[in-house]
């Protein structure tokens, strides 16, 4: 005990570790934010090397890239959710709009904005970092902006009522509230959406719209010189480095801030396996580190006690009649419905402006082809997966290993892998119809796994007992028991599998090897091949009517499985 | 030198329903409190009690009427009353000490005093030793000692407790009780004044000065009751046995003309929360040797374990069905109840569904339009929305959910959860 104490007032090693840690992260951020801001013009090319010793500089430029995009994505979810949970109005347009956004491809937001960032900031590289920073947000902020959203739906009545009581301000009930109740969901989405994100970021990297074209230094752009010279060890050195940057933000990132998230569970019982990180635990038993840490935010509260408080907010003011309310919110209504038309015949009229009339209906038959290939990749990877995680989640030794390298694989940029893929067609002739589909859920089927692995091992034992004694075994085992219990947290594996490979096509469907193009019938790739030329009318075109088959996939299909089983299939 | 703490003056409450119209809760409630009282609120589910509490806590607004807390109206929270609650409704992220310090932040008081007065408040409730530790790792009775220190270490003018013992386990809720009890004997903490919300009327004989008894349907006070007792009160002298009893008999005499014996309740009657399996075992346990078929209600209840909040819904069903009547604080079984006690398991079926299709006109009613609609279905939502004339959705949900649970034990229809639709389908064939 007196060794402990000791421990509070002196620095002590975990405090020595602790502090590297953070300075060396400072420094890396400080180093690769300083050559965002270069002068540049359209249509220089930035010196790119396949030598392998560039590959740290490349790698660290693409992870600021991540961070920067990860910042925006949540400083836009505390805004934008926070508003739409708060104000009902607001929120019967901004929890549509983002489900809408959730469903348009991230490529395509990056054909549509490269150019118009590039105009912001002539003569500097600034704007096309922006451009690939916005891509890599698009792919994170929607998500993790419903997440919290949802989470601010459901704080718990008797908190709020406790806040209220004892009168704390709307800011003081954000902090100490709301926001710690969302932090678990937000963490987690927060994780999986970066995971998601790097597969955006390398294809971010190497941009070409029309008479545009881009490099940024980066891991993506390196495998993009790599796939024009035909290097393949080089690809190999490029596959190296993402794997220890993802192994690094595994272990630095990921598990810290989900073991640290344990603690704003409500759920008052303690888990019995919580999960567990080492650098939580050095940062935990830095005494010194955290006491100045403890300081310096006592020394803020201090300063915004000063502040002169505003007269307390009242939200429903009780002198505006009912009347006068309705008349508001049916004006508010009617705007909306007016402004959502004029979008839409704003879209209808660029399109047509641009497009042949009967090529749409082609593009629609594209994006059928495509849907076809997504839900057989899907189907197929359900057969493989779901027999396969069932068995390792129902050993939990097994499933603790292979678990975390389940999301491991999900985190890394299966992009880099397709050169590899695409040499192999090259070399056999393989018809890219067919074999540059596996190419879009080579990322996305790790979902599907971890997530049947989360289902399997959370079956009550009670239950597997009970079949047994029963006499269950076999595919009746499976059909009665397994399965079903399963089954929600397959669908949750198959939702974000099936987002993911939508996005995939626009990458997947036209590879090439060298000035060898591969090029296969679909949505996604005549998204990429309008994009190249710089096409706006077929770009915007593409882009729609994919989100609308996603969107429709979603309502029709995907929503209507998980609401039955999450009615049907719970167990708790 | 008695001052009023707090007045209500003709409290009025409503829920908007689906359709528009309001939903009378809470009806004409007057009220006062003086200084050094500790009054205990009573009332069955769906009495408003805790629908009052927040409106004099500031929580909520009465549509009409005033609470008067030292002779200024209540628009909001106010700084003087603090409540703890069932759920005890801790913050997990916090400390026991950050929980207990929240109210000080909110006032802005400074780190230093703060401090000082949630490790007073925390050693105050016996915590000490836990100010470092998460509400994970407490368990329910250490929980609720953070709510009342959380509750006192504002200094609180008067106390607010809503159910704040229901949650623990029967020795420990004792202990708090005990407790709180000797804080506020020996002048301690400086509360004014008790108000506790509760459904134990025992609990209330041993805490309060004085009980109200708020009746249902809406909301009103039924009657007052003071309990001349010096602190601490002996759970087993006659004088407080006959306390109990009398409650009992206030809170199950029927101001209620409606529904009165042997008629069969309306649709717009909000059918109690009774199982069957508690309502058979309810009817058994009458029947046995022990009682012979009448029951004194106090003695019942702490026999079988149960609150009022589970025995008076129950009361409440045995009523209505005929198979029980309940007066003067006693229970008896009728003719029906002993029958259906003698049956077997079949025939039970057969008592129960012959006097729920009289006595019950909801499910009346919903065999009737079953009968009558081709392929003998219907879905719920159209009950639903003939219930939400009386009803607020939630209640109409609830009241309806009832209605099935007894239709479908009484094998007079069958219901399918998922999809929402009630029909003649016998669940055992497959079509």
């Amino acid at each position: 005990m007196t060794e402990n104490k000791i421990k509070k007032s002196t620095p002590n090693l975990w405090d020595a570790s602790a502090f590297m840690l953070v300075m060396g992260l400072v420094v890396f951020l400080a180093l690769g934010s300083r050559q965002m801001a270069i002068p540049y013009t359209p249509g220089d090319s930035i010196p790119l090397s396949l030598n392998p010793e560039y590959l740290p500089f490349y790698a660290m430029r693409t992870v600021v890239r991540m961070v920067c995009a990860l910042l925006c994505s949540l400083v836009f979810t505390f805004t934008y959710a926070t508003v739409a949970a708060k104000s009902s109005r607001a929120e019967a347009l901004m929890v549509p709009l983002l489900d809408i956004l959730q469903s348009v491809p991230v490529l395509g937001f990056l054909s549509i904005t490269v150019t118009g960032f590039i105009a912001l900031f002539p003569g500097n590289l600034l704007g096309v970092e922006i451009a690939s920073i916005f891509a890599i947000f698009t792919s994170q902020a929607w998500n993790m902006a419903f997440s919290f959203y949802q989470s601010l739906k459901v704080v718990p009545k008797e908190l709020k009522e406790a806040s209220q009581l004892f009168g704390l301000s709307p800011w003081q009930k954000f902090w100490k509230l709301e926001a710690p109740y969302a932090t678990p969901n937000l963490i987690w989405n927060t994780m999986m959406s970066v995971s998601g994100g790097w597969f955006f970021v390398v294809a971010s990297e190497a941009i070409t719209v029309g008479k545009t074209s881009v490099t940024l230094p980066g891991i993506g752009s390196y495998v993009a010189l790599a796939i024009q010279d035909k290097k393949l060890s080089a690809i190999g050195f490029a596959l190296l480095t993402m794997l220890i940057v993802i192994l690094l933000y595994d272990q630095l990132l990921f598990r810290p801030m989900v073991a640290w998230a344990e603690k704003f569970k409500v759920e008052l019982s303690e888990s019995e396996n919580p999960p567990v990180s080492w650098v939580l635990t050095l940062f935990q038993r830095a005494y010194f580190l955290r006491r100045c840490v403890q300081k310096m935010t006592t020394l803020s509260h201090n300063l915004i006690q000063r502040v002169p408080k505003l007269p307390p907010l009242t939200l429903t003011s009780r002198t505006t009649s009912h009347r006068f309310m309705k008349v508001e919110s049916i004006i508010w209504y009617a705007f909306l419905v007016v402004s959502i038309l004029f979008g839409f015949l704003m879209l209808v009229n660029f399109v047509i402006g641009g497009v042949d009339r009967s090529e749409i209906i082609n593009v629609f038959m594209l994006g059928f082809i495509t849907l076809t290939r997504v839900v057989i990749l899907l189907l197929l990877a359900c057969l493989l997966w779901v027999p396969l995680g069932v068995l390792i989640g129902l050993h939990p030794r097994w499933a603790t290993r292979v678990q975390p390298l389940a999301q491991f694989l999900a985190a890394f940029p299966a992009n880099l892998l397709f050169p590899v893929a695409i040499f192999l067609m090259v070399r056999y002739h393989l018809s890219p119809e067919i074999w540059c589909a596996p190419l879009m859920i080579l990322g996305t089927q790790w979902y599907i796994l971890f997530n049947v692995i989360a289902g399997a091992s959370a079956i009550p034992n009670d239950l597997i007992e009970a079949a047994k004694n029963l006499g269950l075994s076999g595919w009746r085992l499976w059909k009665y028991l397994l399965l079903p219990a399963i089954l929600p947290s397959l669908l949750t594996g198959l939702v974000t599998a099936s987002g993911g490979t939508w996005n995939a096509s626009i990458v997947a469907e036209v590879v090439s090897w060298g000035s060898t193009k591969l090029i296969a019938t679909g949505l996604g790739s005549y998204i990429a091949q309008w994009s190249g030329k710089g096409d706006y009318p077929h770009i915007v075109l593409g882009i729609a009517v994919m989100s609308l088959y996603v969107v429709l996939f979603n309502r029709l299909f995907w929503r209507r499985l998980y609401t039955i089983s999450q009615t049907r299939y719970r167990l708790d | 030198m008695e001052t009023n703490l707090l007045v209500l003056k003709n409290i009025c409450k409503s829920f908007k329903k689906s359709g528009g119209e309001e939903h009378l809760v809470l009806d004409k409630v007057n009220l006062t409190m003086k200084e050094g009282e500790i009054v205990a609120l009573l009332g069955r589910s769906g009495s408003g009690k805790s629908t009052l509490l927040r409106i004099i806590s500031g929580l909520a607004q009465p549509v009409s009427g005033e609470v008067l807390y030292k002779g200024e109206i209540v628009t909001g929270a106010v700084k003087g009353l603090a409540m703890v609650f069932q759920t005890f409704a801790l913050f997990p992220w916090f400390t026991v000490l950050e929980n207990v310090e929240l109210g000080l932040k909110a006032l802005g008081i400074p780190q230093a005093e703060r401090g000082r007065r949630a490790l007073a408040a925390i050693d105050l409730i016996g915590l000490d030793g836990f100010e470092s530790a998460y509400p994970k790792e407490l368990s329910g009775g250490m929980r609720q000692r953070v709510g009342f220190a959380r509750a006192l270490v504002v200094e609180p003018t008067i106390l607010l407790m809503d159910e704040a013992f229901s949650a623990l386990d029967v020795l420990t809720a004792e202990t708090l009780r005990t407790d709180l009890i000797e804080l506020w004997l020996e002048r301690r903490i400086p509360t004014k004044a008790i108000l506790l919300v509760s459904h134990n009327i025992e609990e209330a004989v041993l805490l309060a000065n004085r009980i109200v008894i708020l009746g249902t349907n809406p909301g009103t006070i039924l009657s007052e009751i003071q309990i001349p007792l010096a602190h601490p009160r002996d759970r087993e002298s006659p004088i407080f046995r006959k306390l109990v009893d009398d409650v009992y008999e206030l809170m199950t005499k029927r101001p209620r003309n409606a529904a009165s014996k042997s008629e069969t309740v309306p649709l717009s009657y909000r059918l109690p929360e009774a199982p069957i399996n508690q309502l058979a075992g309810l009817m058994e346990a009458l029947a046995g040797e022990l009682y012979n078929g009448r029951a004194d209600l106090p003695e019942l209840a702490d026999q079988m374990g149960f609150g009022i909040e589970e025995l008076f819904p129950l009361l409440e069903a045995l009523e209505i069905l005929s198979l029980a009547r309940t007066e003067e604080g006693d229970v008896e079984l009728t003719r029906f109840g002993k029958n259906y006690v003698d049956a077997d398991l079949l025939q039970r079926k057969i008592i129960f569904a012959e006097l729920v299709i009289q006595r019950v006109a909801l499910v009346a009613h919903i065999r009737h339009v079953i009968d009558d609609r081709p392929g003998n279905r219907a879905p719920e939502e159209r009950f639903l929305r003939e219930l939400e004339d009386f009803f607020s959705e939630e209640e109409a949900e609830r009241v309806l959910l009832v209605a099935i649970e007894w239709g479908r034990y009484a094998e007079l229809f069958a219901y399918k959860e998922d999809a929402g639709i009630l029909s003649l389908e016998n669940p055992g064939k497959k079509d």
